[in-house]
């Protein structure tokens, strides 16, 4: 780092000048403020962009099919709910159910198994402990479409297709490398002397590991949660080729992100968009509510998860 | 790493932890893989049970493949833009939210509102891929209904008798697909690139600031060499995404499996699932998922070499 760093007398003495806090004027203040108005104005522009797009689809939801393929910028003439209740019927209340089902299985899975791993991997030495790590951790290295065709067969075989316990068992397998890869990291940071207490007061291993190494981790374990609750909830490529039915009387267990793209299709050719614009809606408005209450929690989860 | 973990009677207990993880981790992840080498090399329908091995003629038959060329050309100009457009626009916005709001003496700090914006930026990161297909969809719509069109009409830049037809247009469609990819990802990247300028220590912008360098100065003799990791592995994060591409050209584009008008906005992951499904050529999907693997490597490596810096410490 090459960086002047001025004598502390100087910076401090130029600090307290504004008593305190910096006041706005001045020769530099006044290039604050037209930067500040500078910043403010891209920063809107793109707020608006992020924003606008999302209420216009939601008001598509109180239009009419007719006024869809209008004016884009007309406003809604309907207020009622109907087109939501037609969505609903339409299948998005099961498709949520359906990936409900699938994700109260696969993420406290995802979490134990992939807890279970690392702990072990981080802090028992054991010959090819390493090659086991570098085995589990390559796994996010690839695409999941190298492993597609295979996958299908190979849950085919296992008479596991349309079914949800062999959606978790996939989900789980593919969550794997990236749970181990932090879970990893995050073990190793936890004190020896705790483990070295509970071993003293004679807890087993696997006692150790459920009662004393698993709470502490709490904080890793929710970075990671919320990183597999997402990815779990927003796959679409695995679902798309492993439920669909099979025979004629296999009932459709299709996923949200799944069932929306045959809504898609299907109100295509119905022409009755305002039951896709709301079941979109529908759709988004948990994942909106569940962001907005937990935003600071899922901007540094998702953060501390890819940057490890 | 403890000691106290060494000893014996513990081998059980490894063993009893790792069993079914590996277990499920082998039996859907790892064979999987290790099979698609194996079926690329022959020329398996994926009905039949019976298949002949075929050595390097799927190889040779991708090469002359136009529909799988033009899919790998689209990739590549994906991997080129995704990462630079988005990259450049997180950048710049989360040194406004972060720097921007800088006034008077000694003080260095974000704009008026920034953790509004980082609120709303983020929003799409947390919104499924099929959420954007459809949204997408219908802010492309080819007819006056859709937003774009309906914004550009009003302003009276398009005929209202003849709308643009973003996805339809072969030599738009390929673009319009790059802009939801990076609508969607900006607001990640400026939160991640924040997150990185907050652990700057605000001495050495301080510092800058004494020494009477400017906004841009600051950021570009600061901020960004202090950021490199995170653009770094942004920059390979985002290639990745570009090698994919499969859920939005096939919702969103033309074409069973999209890639359309006329293959005009092919990706690889299209031209091996309709091969696959469709088509019914496992074989030949199976080389095409191993040619995916072998660019996917060959980006990862060229990114964290190209981009290799001297790591600065502060």
């Amino acid at each position: 780092m090459t960086t002047v760093i001025k004598a502390p007398g100087e910076a401090s003495a130029e600090r307290s000048g504004g008593s305190g806090r910096p006041k706005e004027g001045g020769n530099t203040g006044s290039d604050g403020m037209v930067l500040n108005v500078f910043s403010h104005g891209f920063l809107a522009v793109w707020a608006i962009l992020i924003v606008l797009p999302l209420i216009w689809l939601a008001l598509g939801s109180f239009k009419t099919d007719s006024q869809i393929g209008g004016s884009a910028l007309s406003w809604p003439s309907n207020w009622h709910f109907d087109a939501f209740s037609r969505a609903w019927d339409k299948g998005i209340g099961d498709y949520f159910a359906h990936t409900l089902i699938v994700m109260v299985f696969s993420v406290p899975l995802t979490m134990l198994l992939g807890s279970m791993a690392a702990y072990v991997l981080a802090r028992y030495p054991f010959p090819g402990n390493r090659l086991f790590y570098y085995f589990f951790v390559s796994g996010a290295m690839f695409p999941v479409f190298l492993a597609l065709v295979p996958l299908f067969f190979m849950v085919k075989r296992l008479d596991m297709l349309n079914t949800y316990q062999g959606l978790i068992l996939v989900y789980v397998a593919y969550s794997m490398p990236f749970t181990v890869f932090f879970m990893h990291s995050f073990f190793r940071t936890l004190p020896t002397a705790v483990h070295e207490a509970a071993v003293i007061d004679g807890a087993s291993d696997t006692r150790i590991f459920f009662q004393v190494m698993l709470p502490m981790a709490k904080p890793g374990l929710i970075s990671v949660g919320i990183f597999n609750v997402l990815g779990q909830w927003n796959q679409y490529i695995l679902p798309s080729v492993l439920m669909q039915p099979q025979t004629g009387s296999d009932p459709e267990r299709y996923m949200l992100t799944q069932g929306l793209i045959q809504l898609q299709y299907q109100m295509g050719y119905e022409t009755d968009l305002p039951v896709l614009f709301a079941g979109v809606t529908i759709a988004m408005i948990p994942m909106l509510v569940v962001y907005l209450s937990f935003q600071r929690q899922i901007q540094a989860g998702l953060t501390s998860a890819t940057l490890k | 790493m403890s000691q106290v973990a060494q000893g014996k009677g513990r081998i059980g207990f490894i063993a009893g932890f790792l069993f079914l993880p590996l277990a499920l981790y082998l039996t859907f992840v790892i064979w999987p893989y290790i099979q698609t080498f194996g079926y690329s090399f022959t020329n398996w329908s994926g009905q039949s049970p019976t298949f002949d091995f075929v050595g390097l003629d799927n190889y040779a038959a991708l090469m002359k493949d136009e529909v799988f060329r033009g899919a790998l050309w689209h990739n590549l100009l994906l991997l080129v833009f995704v990462p630079t457009v988005t990259i450049l626009l997180a950048l710049f916005f989360a040194f406004m939210v972060n720097v921007g709001g800088r006034s008077g003496a000694g003080g260095v700090r974000g704009v008026r509102g920034s953790s509004v914006y980082k609120i709303v930026y983020f929003f799409p990161q947390v919104l499924s891929l099929a959420i954007l297909a459809v949204l997408f969809g219908a802010v492309y719509r080819s007819d006056e209904g859709g937003l774009l069109n309906g914004f550009l009409t009003k302003l009276g830049l398009v005929d209202p008798a003849h709308p643009v037809e973003w996805l339809n247009q072969p030599n738009l469609v390929v673009w319009c697909l790059l802009l939801v990819v990076v609508w969607h990802g900006v607001g990640f990247y400026l939160v991640l690139f924040s997150a990185a300028m907050q652990s700057v220590p605000k001495d050495i912008y301080e510092a800058a600031l004494l020494d009477g360098a400017g906004r841009a100065q600051t950021f570009l003799k600061v901020t960004l060499p202090l950021l490199w990791d995170s653009v770094q592995t942004s920059a390979v994060y985002l290639g990745i995404a570009a090698m994919d591409m499969f859920v939005l050209v096939s919702t969103m584009t033309s074409g069973q499996f999209g890639g359309g008008p006329d293959h005009h906005s092919e990706v690889m992951a299209t031209v091996l699932m309709r091969n696959f499904l469709y088509f019914g050529k496992s074989g030949y999907a199976c080389a095409m998922g191993v040619v995916m693997l072998v660019l996917t490597m060959i980006l990862s490596i060229v990114t964290l070499r190209a981009t290799r810096r001297e790591r600065i410490e502060f």
